[in-house]
C-alpha cells in the first residue's frame, strides 16, 4: 500500500473521530479537495502523518479550530461571476417584487461578500426594507469576519469592476468607506441580514424562502450529502421560489430536478414550479 | 494521462489536433484562462480536432478519448472514482485553474499509470507538481524551453526534475501515441 492510499485511510478515520467528538460531518466530503486541504493542514501543523495529529485534535479544541478552518475555508469575491448577478437583476427580482417581503438563504456565506453583494444588489432594485437575508456557514470563525464587513482595500479594485460588470446602477464607493488599508462596507446594508452558523450535513431547513442560493459549496460534497442538500433547499424553498447554484453546478441527474427549471440556459437560477393540480 | 499548457492555444490545437479519435486514455488540461472565459476555447478545439474536447463538468467520468479543459476559476482535481471535481480554493502560483493542483490529484489517483506535461507558459505554475507525478512513478514529459513560445514554464520545471522527455512540440504527438499505446 503506498502512502497515498494510507493517507485516505488516515482522512477516513479522522473524519469519523471528528464527527463523533464534534458533531462536524465531514464523511461525505469528495475526498480529492478534502485530501489537498488536509495536506495543506498537515505541512503547516508539525505532525508527520494525520495519524500523529489526531490525538491532539480529538483532545484539544484550540488545534481541532485550526483544522476546521483549513478544511472549510472559502475564499469569496464581490459579485463574482458578473453574469450571474446580472442576472439574478433581469430574471429574479422582477418576480421578487410582487411580494410584500422576500426571504433569502444565503448557504455557505464564508466572509459574507456574496451576502453584502445581494444586499446592494436588493436595494438597488428598490426592495429596501422588504428583504431579509440569512447569510449560514458552517464555520463560526468566517460568520465573524462577514458580520463585520471589513475588507482589504486592495480588493475594492475587483469589487468594483465586477458590480459594474453585473449591472450596478451608482458609484460602488458610497457603499464603504475606506480606513488606512481596509475598507468597511455600510452598517445600513447589513439592517436586513442575518448571519448563523449553519450545518448543511446535519442541521434542519429554513422555512418560505424566496430564493436560496449556494454557490461553489456542494461541489465539494459526494452525490449523497449533495442530493441531501439539495432536498433541504427544495423543502425551504416556497413554491415559484429560485435556487442558484455556481457556474459549474447544475440540476442535472439531480432527485429534485423534475420539479424545477432554469430561468434561461447556462445561468445555473432554477425555478421551482408551483404544485400541480390533480 | 495529463497534458498541460499555459499560454498555448496554438499549442494545444497541434498536440490535440494530432491525435485520434479512439485515443485509449483521458487527457485533462489545465491551461491559465482569465477568470471570466466561458467554454469557447473547449469548444473551438472541439471544432478542429478529431478527438472530442470538452470542458470539465464536475461529478463527471473520466472517459478515453477525450480532452477535458479545465474551467476558467475552478481548480480541476479527479477523485480515486475517477470523479472529475471542481474547486474555488485560493489560487495557486497565482493561477486557479492550477496545474500544482491538478497534477497532485491525479499522481495520487493514477500512480505510475500518469503522463504528465508541461509545455509553453508563463510564470512557474507546474514543476511541482509534475514532481510529484514522479514521485509516484508517473511519467514526465516537458517541452525544450528553446521550442516553447514562453520558456519559463517548461524552465521551472526542469529545475525542479529531471524529466523523463525533453521534446519538441511537434514531435510529441507522436510519441504520446506510442506511449498510450504500450501501456494499453
Amino acid at each position: 500500500m503506498n502512502s497515498a492510499e494510507i493517507m485516505d485511510i488516515e482522512i477516513k478515520l479522522l473524519m469519523e473521530g471528528v464527527y463523533r467528538v464534534y458533531g462536524y460531518d465531514f464523511r461525505e466530503y469528495a475526498e480529492a479537495s478534502l485530501r489537498r486541504r488536509l495536506s495543506l493542514w498537515l505541512s503547516d501543523s508539525g505532525f508527520a502523518t494525520l495519524s500523529l495529529a489526531q490525538s491532539d485534535l480529538l483532545r484539544d479544541r484550540g488545534l481541532f479550530d485550526s483544522l476546521l478552518r483549513g478544511i472549510t475555508v472559502n475564499v469569496s469575491e464581490m459579485f463574482r461571476d458578473s453574469a450571474f448577478f446580472k442576472a439574478v437583476r433581469e430574471h429574479v427580482v422582477p418576480h421578487l417584487k410582487t411580494y410584500p417581503f422576500v426571504k433569502v438563504w444565503l448557504a455557505g456565506c464564508s466572509t459574507g461578500e456574496e451576502a453584502y453583494s445581494m444586499a446592494i444588489l436588493l436595494q438597488e432594485e428598490g426592495l429596501k426594507g422588504r428583504f431579509r437575508i440569512y447569510a449560514t456557514d458552517i464555520n463560526e470563525d468566517v460568520i465573524r469576519t462577514a458580520q463585520k464587513g471589513i475588507y482589504p482595500l486592495h480588493e475594492m479594485q475587483r469589487f468594483t469592476r465586477n458590480y459594474q460588470n453585473s449591472g450596478g446602477t451608482i458609484s460602488f464607493c458610497d457603499y464603504y468607506t475606506a480606513r488606512y488599508d481596509h475598507a468597511i462596507l455600510n452598517a445600513s446594508l447589513r439592517e436586513n441580514m442575518v448571519f448563523a452558523a449553519h450545518n448543511l450535513a446535519v442541521d434542519a431547513d429554513f422555512g418560505e424562502m424566496n430564493l436560496i442560493l449556494c454557490r461553489n459549496v456542494m461541489i465539494y460534497f459526494q452525490q449523497p450529502l449533495k442530493e441531501r442538500v439539495l432536498a433541504l433547499f427544495d423543502k425551504s424553498l416556497m413554491p415559484g421560489g429560485f435556487l442558484c447554484l455556481g457556474t459549474k453546478e447544475s440540476l442535472d441527474h439531480r432527485q429534485i430536478a423534475h420539479r424545477y427549471g432554469e430561468i434561461k440556459p447556462r445561468t445555473q437560477i432554477y425555478r421551482k414550479q408551483y404544485a400541480k393540480k390533480n | 494521462m495529463i497534458g498541460v499548457s499555459t499560454g498555448g492555444v496554438s499549442a494545444l490545437k497541434l498536440l490535440l489536433g494530432a491525435l485520434p479519435t479512439d485515443f485509449p486514455v483521458p487527457v485533462m488540461i489545465v491551461t491559465h484562462i482569465t477568470p471570466e472565459a466561458d467554454d469557447s476555447l473547449a469548444v473551438l478545439l472541439d471544432s478542429i480536432c478529431a478527438i472530442r474536447v470538452k470542458e470539465a463538468d464536475e461529478l463527471e467520468l473520466l472517459v478515453p478519448g477525450t480532452v477535458y479543459i479545465a474551467p476558467a476559476n475552478y481548480h480541476l482535481l479527479v477523485e480515486r472514482n475517477l470523479n472529475l471535481a471542481l474547486s474555488t480554493d485560493p489560487p495557486v502560483n497565482f493561477a486557479r485553474p492550477s496545474v500544482d493542483v491538478l497534477f497532485e490529484s491525479a499522481a495520487q489517483v493514477f500512480g505510475p499509470a500518469l503522463i504528465g506535461i508541461i509545455l509553453t507558459g508563463a510564470g512557474f505554475d507546474g514543476g511541482k507538481g509534475l514532481a510529484v507525478v514522479k514521485d509516484h512513478g508517473g511519467l514526465v514529459i516537458v517541452q525544450d524551453p528553446v521550442d516553447a513560445e514562453m520558456d519559463s514554464m517548461p524552465k521551472c520545471a526542469l529545475q525542479l526534475l529531471k524529466a523523463d522527455y525533453v521534446i519538441q512540440l511537434n514531435e510529441l504527438p507522436a510519441i504520446l501515441i506510442s506511449l498510450v499505446q504500450g501501456n494499453a
